[in-house]
């Protein structure tokens, strides 16, 4: 019965909303000219750049709580008290020395590719997301080759880079307010504050989506 | 129908099959991968309705990239609770009888 | 000044975060009084010079974010404030040291404050979506925070409305920018006319259901009680109290924003919310006065008295319906908050979840239990609490445009929580079974209960100021 409904329901919602998306009127509002006008005062030569970090900053920076907020909650769930950091060890079959072998000689690469994503945010598609991607990806690839142990508590240190970012980000919100409005770069500083956000973000981001991995990764042994 | 409408229309039957998904499946993480069907679909509504003149719009896919975030957040929290409830109870199921 | 609504808690629960587990207690805290502050400041500040506005970035609505409060958010930022820092004294006192939940609670309630505050001032359909988000995974973190099996299941079935709810809001969203081209309401209230397509439709259709789910109204409650009838005691307070009101606030702002050219068209689309609502009121009440847990009895109560939130769509047309329904958010949030407050102490003291194990907590805990009873006044709708000034108001308005039906609908819901609280109260003036034990209870826990309940009691003298307040435009 519930299943009947809710694909008959879902059958009805694609066919209305294909009725209804075939005889549209153009939009009457175009953003994309408003962005192409604008682009010369946002700092950086890219459009989805510009949009991301500077007309819509502020979705990214709730963004970035988003994340963290994850990242937070997935420690706040906490594990087993009885599950001991010690008996998880040993479970795992033999490491393949081929892939260690890769893996070390693929991480500085990913590294270099995360700095360039970085630097090519500016003025083609790239940024701090897709370059915090790769930097995550480094530390699975590192994690799945028994070359870096999955995350118990984070530190302190540890967790001065997953905050880091965000806290760049709101620093430079709230110094932008007191200046005037939230996120409201000087013209000549937009491009240096950009990239200041945007690096604190590489690397807080790949922390972070590392964590996301490493953490759940943690009580590994005790459940297989 | 131009391009930008027929990845609309894709979209559309996406988050049709996502929302059943969520609704109907039992197994978490069939569930949770549901959802990101469900968000997939979105996400290619939002870039694609906007440019179905042909026209690209940068608006739009700035704001598939949050929500993507978004979604990458909320599918390693539902992992993280579909991964403690499974050391807790041993099911990867949430039991139908408590619903009501 | 509103911004700092939304910088603040993220900001201390960042440091708070970074301070480590289970620390940033205090640093929440003054975090939170500031926040108080700014709240009522901006209040003042908008009833003397009207409505303000805050453009994000300098750029201006529809390329940039536009900020805005108005009377309608002021208050809703008002309430969260004004709920948030006496619970956030009474988790200080509730939770045990080495409690698990507490590892990372401060951060999780900052957070949750955030995407609040940042959701009340957004006029953007996009950026409203990120703080639901922001909402809604901090509010499932808590409830799953250290918990048991049960409560991660519970979470998780949240977790799924939630995510369900606002994914469907957000396709909305994508059909008005595929249709317009812009998600900023302002724009988008003189672009959204009469004759809109059909995409509008559904579109709206597909956001207000969303959003129904999340706000848990008939019949999408399903995932409600066990996530707020399991948490612990000062989530459970924090989420019926204000974190389910922060969707029926969005469905409000659409319904008289955006979509009001289209509610005016279907006369007959206003009286489904209506439906619901009432139909939440009974049902909800009906469960809560055979509920066993105690927890759970107040968990309902929460379906039911949602329900009257959605009474007032066919009325909005009148003025004072939204200060009706503002004043009934009010009055349900500082007397659900002082409720499970209170159910949370009775529960610590006597180790019993049960209803039917309260006997005999009217002599050992008298204030605790007057404080539930306080907030019982508010809930039932007898003067002079917020609750009657609330109802009175509705049962008003709908009789003088002749929907009785309305005002039946609030009398019967009135009479049915009234049997409800004094269900629990009964219980608690029997007799204590011999070699019951009560342990003492920190001081803190009691009065800050008894506080909130006061609150919406006496709130009922000082009505005038609020509808005052959310009047200004």
């Amino acid at each position: 019965m519930k299943r009947l409904l809710v694909v008959l329901g879902a059958v009805c919602l694609v066919v209305l909303l294909l009725g209804a998306m075939h005889d549209l009127a153009p939009a009457s509002v175009e953003l994309h000219a408003a962005v192409a006008t604008n682009l010369t005062a946002s700092g950086v030569e890219h459009p989805v750049t510009a949009v991301l970090l500077n007309f819509r900053g502020y979705d990214t920076l709730l963004e970035i709580a988003v994340l963290l907020l994850a990242l937070i909650v997935i420690l706040a769930i906490g594990m087993d008290a009885t599950i001991s950091a010690e008996a998880t060890v040993d479970v795992r079959p033999l490491v393949n020395p081929v892939l260690q072998t890769l893996a070390k000689l693929v991480v500085p690469l990913m590294i270099l590719v995360a700095v360039y994503l970085l630097w090519a945010g500016s003025f083609r598609p790239g940024g701090a997301f897709q370059a915090g991607a790769v930097l995550a990806a480094a530390a699975v690839l590192l994690h799945l080759a028994e070359l870096l142990p999955s995350w118990q508590s984070p530190g302190v240190k540890l967790r001065l880079g997953l905050a880091g970012g965000f806290l760049i980000f709101l620093a430079v919100g709230a110094v932008s307010l007191m200046q005037g409005a939230l996120l409201e770069y000087p013209l000549e500083q937009a491009g240096a504050l950009i990239l200041l956000i945007e690096s604190g973000l590489t690397v807080s981001l790949g922390l972070i989506l590392a964590g996301l991995f490493l953490l759940l990764s943690r009580d590994d042994g005790e459940t297989s | 129908m131009t391009g930008g409408l027929l990845f609309a229309s894709v979209g559309v039957i996406l988050f049709a099959m996502g929302v059943a998904g969520v609704l109907l499946l039992g197994h978490l993480l069939r569930r949770i991968l549901a959802f990101n069907i469900m968000g997939s679909g979105t996400f290619l509504v939002l870039v694609a309705l906007a440019q179905r003149n042909g026209i690209a719009d940068p608006v739009p896919q700035a704001m598939v990239l949050t929500g993507i975030v978004v979604a990458v957040a909320a599918t390693a929290l539902a992992l993280a609770l579909a991964r403690r409830l499974y050391v807790l109870t041993g099911k990867l199921e949430l039991s139908q009888d408590d619903e009501e | 000044m509103m911004v700092w609504l939304i910088l603040l808690p993220l900001l201390w629960a960042s440091l708070a975060f970074m301070l480590g587990p289970s620390r940033g207690v205090w640093l929440s805290i003054v975090g939170l009084a500031a926040q108080l502050w700014l709240a009522f400041a901006l209040a003042a500040e908008i009833v003397g010079s009207g409505a303000a506005m805050h453009a994000v970035g300098g750029w201006g609505a529809p390329l940039g974010i536009d900020l805005v409060a108005d009377g309608l958010s002021a208050a809703m930022l008002l309430l969260t404030q004004c709920i948030a820092l006496p619970l956030a004294v009474y988790a200080h006192a509730y939770f045990k040291r080495d409690d698990p939940a507490t590892t990372y609670f401060w951060p999780l309630v900052g957070f949750l404050l955030a995407g609040l505050n940042a959701l009340f001032l957004s006029t953007d359909l996009f950026n409203i979506y990120v703080t639901l988000e922001l909402l809604g995974l901090a509010a499932v973190g808590l409830v799953a925070a250290g918990g048991g099996a049960q409560q991660i299941a519970a979470a998780l079935r949240y977790l799924f409305a939630t995510l369900v709810g606002s994914g469907a809001y957000l396709l909305g969203v994508a059909l008005i920018y595929g249709t317009y081209g812009t998600v900023s309401t302002v724009t988008l209230v003189s672009l959204i006319g009469a004759d809109a397509p059909d995409l509008v439709w559904i579109a709206g259709g597909l956001m207000v259901l969303g959003l129904m789910l999340k706000t848990a109204l008939f019949p999408f409650h399903f995932w409600l009680p066990p996530a707020h009838g399991g948490a612990p005691a000062p989530v459970s307070a924090l989420l019926s109290a204000v974190v389910v009101k922060a969707s029926f606030y969005l469905v409000l702002r659409l319904w008289i924003g955006p979509f009001s050219s289209l509610t005016v068209v279907a006369s007959l689309v206003v009286w489904f919310p209506a439906l619901l609502g009432t139909l939440a009121v009974f049902w909800g009440s009906y469960q809560a006065i055979r509920a066993e847990r105690l927890k759970m009895l107040i968990a309902y109560s929460t379906v039911a008295q949602l329900g009257y939130l959605f009474l007032i769509f066919p009325l909005l047309a009148s003025a004072g319906a939204l200060q009706a329904g503002i004043m009934q958010a009010f009055a349900h949030g500082l007397a659900k908050a002082a409720m499970f407050a209170a159910a949370g102490t009775l529960i610590k003291a006597t180790g019993q979840e049960m209803v039917a194990g309260l006997a005999g907590v009217a002599e050992r805990l008298p204030v605790t239990l007057f404080a539930f009873g306080l907030a019982g006044i508010t809930l039932m709708g007898l003067p002079p609490s917020a609750g009657f000034l609330a109802k009175w108001q509705l049962i008003e308005l709908a009789l003088s445009q002749q929907h009785w039906v309305i005002a039946f609908v609030v009398l019967v819901g009135g009479l049915l929580a009234a049997v409800y609280v004094f269900r629990v109260l009964r219980q608690a003036f029997l007799l204590a079974p011999a070699g019951s034990v009560v342990t003492p209870v920190p001081r803190t826990l009691e009065w800050t209960a008894f506080g909130l309940a006061a609150a919406s009691v006496l709130l009922g003298l000082r009505g005038v100021e609020l509808m005052q307040l959310v009047g200004v435009t």
